[in-house]
């Protein structure tokens, strides 16, 4: 899922598109207007909560495109097309099932411990309800976390700007981390959401015309979908969402389904989307309990129709373009899936066009490494600097540091993205070590916020113990470390996400039962049982009309997404 | 409600509808689309790639609407900025 897209077409000479000056021009006025909304932001900071949280402010629709906007980054555009091209529509449920469930549930149920406590981060949240020792584990997790994907991103965009326009790596490091930086350290987290709404705008107007005039090249979906299943031999498994057992890997069609609900829709996507802080601090920005509610909600109504402009021109390209069907067909084409999107650019789209879908790239790009970078500042500033090492400076002090924290975070993000250009497979490691904070992290808030007996001991120790426990899992299941056992497709990660689930929760429930559990009054709005039910709603939200209220938004987008997994 | 985060800052005001996301997002696809309208006349249709279709000009003539959809948005619901925080109780506070 978190998988380096390595570009493998990189040029020796010859770039893989023709750019002229009309698709510079559009890419030239991306970026200045980037800028101008970093400087516009600059306007509203005046404290650290306007730096850091964006003066908890923002309106709803905002907060909600930056919400999955944060997430549509290069590594998720360019692997999920890859993905498409490979094994046809079951990709769509990284989307339906290991995104919108989660993000429905994280409004409905957890936004209101998080934003009516008041925290001004998850890892925060940990420190009130657990104290220093599971406060220090996610903190310190997740910053380094942070720090190696916005490498990741950043070294992604080197690549791939080197393999479109031919411009050397490191200027193009150089170039995008400055943009990145100057933008982040004069508007703060505001800065980064407009820019991830306008980015949001711009990936669509960039691949909705790839995805029409590429469908108008294969003859429309019907078209589309003679040429799949004559590429597959006549079998239709690639244009079917279920049972989808090119993605859970099992042949077993019940098996599969199994696998994909729980595993990919439950263990995996509820410890993403719930607990991590990048997508939280959007909802955290918004102008109340209601909005940040709502936040989630509203992101999930475009994030389901994402994949129809990211997945299906995957599709096309692997019937389309000659080196991916070549690729398909088992033969050596110098391509990799990773490819698909940009040789399909270049198939089939005009200069002009192909201009906004290079803006659209580089926004992807960039904006995802700007998401990293601003959720990093919050925490090392508040979860680390200002909890640990400084403690009770004023305000002005903490506002230097996130800026600060923001130039020191751009300057290691460039040295980790050129590590990754020389140690890619060590990145692909360390990624998916990341990954497995998660499912544990979700354990433990659910439970910490639900069962008012947990105790402090029992949250650090079931962090700890249930990532490890995936850890250890990963290797011995790992064919390049361990190999004792091997499991097919994302079977591997199914399986160490759901036992470091358990092993969290059982430990947990066992710790707590010999440890003393905190003070009840310490849990006010921490904990559901001991937080009064005012607290948890908006008391405007009632005045609103039922369009714009929390629940029912959130029933029309499960309904919608029920419905769009019977269509395909 | 906040006896957890003490500190509540009042009296902010922030700086009136002078910076308006709607306003930036009209003008950068509205730009876009005079770009591709213009550049479409100049025979940067490319037909062969796209299967026939004239894509610069209908994507650029998209671009022009939704830019105005958003810029008339701006202009017609304007950003409302309260002179005091009218229910301070209910906003988040400093630590």
């Amino acid at each position: 899922m978190n998988a380096l897209t390595h570009p493998s077409l990189v040029p020796a000479q010859a770039t893989l598109i023709e750019a002229n000056w009309i698709d510079f021009l559009i890419v030239g006025i991306y970026f200045a207007f980037v800028l101008g909304i970093g400087i516009a932001a600059r306007r509203q900071v005046s404290d650290s909560i306007d730096f850091f949280l964006s003066g908890r402010s923002l309106p709803a629709w905002v907060t909600g495109l930056a919400f999955i906007s944060a997430n549509l980054g290069a590594v998720e555009i360019m692997g999920m097309s890859a993905t498409g091209a490979e094994i046809g529509l079951p990709t769509f449920h990284y989307f339906w099932v290991g995104a919108i469930p989660a993000m429905l549930f994280l409004g409905v149920v957890m936004m209101p411990f998080y934003y009516g406590s008041k925290v001004r981060s998850v890892p925060e949240f940990m420190l009130r309800r657990f104290g220093p020792g599971a406060h220090l584990v996610n903190a310190i997790s997740f910053a380094v976390a942070q720090l190696l994907i916005a490498g990741v991103n950043l070294y992604l965009l080197a690549s791939i700007v080197e393999a479109l326009l031919g411009w050397p790596q490191w200027v193009s490091l150089i170039v995008a981390a400055a943009i990145v930086l100057s933008y982040i350290t004069l508007g703060g987290l505001s800065a980064a959401i407009y820019n991830e709404v306008l980015q949001f705008f711009v990936i669509v107007a960039a691949l909705l015309p790839l995805t029409l005039i590429g469908l108008n090249r294969v003859g429309g979906w019907s078209g589309l979908t003679e040429r799949v299943t004559a590429a597959a031999g006549g079998s239709d498994a690639e244009l079917h969402s279920w049972p989808g057992q090119g993605l859970s890997g099992f042949d077993n069609p019940v098996l599969s389904v199994v696998g994909i609900v729980f595993g990919l829709g439950f263990v995996l996507s509820f410890g993403y989307w719930t607990t991590n802080f990048v997508e939280v601090q959007r909802a955290m920005a918004s102008n109340s309990i209601s909005s940040a509610r709502k936040t989630p909600i509203i992101g999930a109504f475009p994030k389901m129709f994402v994949p129809f402009i990211v997945i299906i021109p995957g599709m096309i390209a692997a019937v389309l373009v000659h080196e991916i069907s070549g690729l398909k067909a088992g033969q050596n084409t110098g391509a990799t899936y990773n490819d698909s999107l940009l040789l399909l650019m270049r198939d089939v789209l005009p200069n002009g066009l192909l201009g906004l879908a290079i803006a659209g790239l580089l926004a992807a790009f960039m904006a995802g490494m700007a998401a990293n970078i601003s959720a990093f500042n919050t925490v090392f500033s508040y979860d680390l600097w200002q909890t640990y090492v400084v403690k009770d400076k004023d305000d002005d002090y903490y506002l230097r540091t996130g800026r600060l924290a923001t130039v020191v975070a751009t300057v290691i993000a460039i040295f980790t993205a050129l590590i990754a250009s020389s140690f890619s497979n060590i990145m692909d490691y360390l990624q998916t070590l990341f990954g497995f904070f998660n499912a544990p992290l979700f354990a433990t808030f659910i439970l910490g916020m639900f069962w008012r007996r947990m105790t402090a001991t029992a949250g650090w120790v079931g962090l700890v113990a249930g990532t490890l426990s995936a850890i250890f899992l990963w290797t011995l299941g790992n064919p390049e470390i361990f190999g004792v056992f091997e499991l097919p497709g994302q079977g591997l990660a199914f399986l160490c996400a759901s036992v470091a689930f358990v092993v969290d929760i059982v430990l947990s429930v066992a710790v707590t039962m010999v440890t003393k559990p905190k003070p009840r009054e310490q849990l006010k709005g921490l904990v559901y049982s001991e937080t009064p039910k005012e607290d948890l709603v908006d008391p405007h939200e009632a005045a609103l009309p039922v369009y714009q209220r929390t629940i029912p938004l959130a029933i029309a987008a499960g309904v919608l997404v029920l419905a769009l997994n019977f269509i395909l | 409600m906040s006896s957890t985060a003490p500190g509540t800052k009042t009296g902010r005001r922030h700086t009136a509808g002078a910076f308006d996301v709607r306003n930036f997002i009209g003008m950068l696809l509205g730009l876009y689309g005079i770009i591709l309208t213009l550049y479409s006349f100049l025979g940067g249709g490319a037909e062969d790639k796209t299967g026939g279709v004239n894509a610069n000009l209908w994507t650029g003539l998209a671009l022009l609407l939704v830019g105005a959809g958003f810029m008339a948005w701006a202009r017609l619901r304007p950003i409302v900025i309260p002179d005091e925080i009218p229910h301070d109780d209910g906003r988040p506070a400093h630590h």
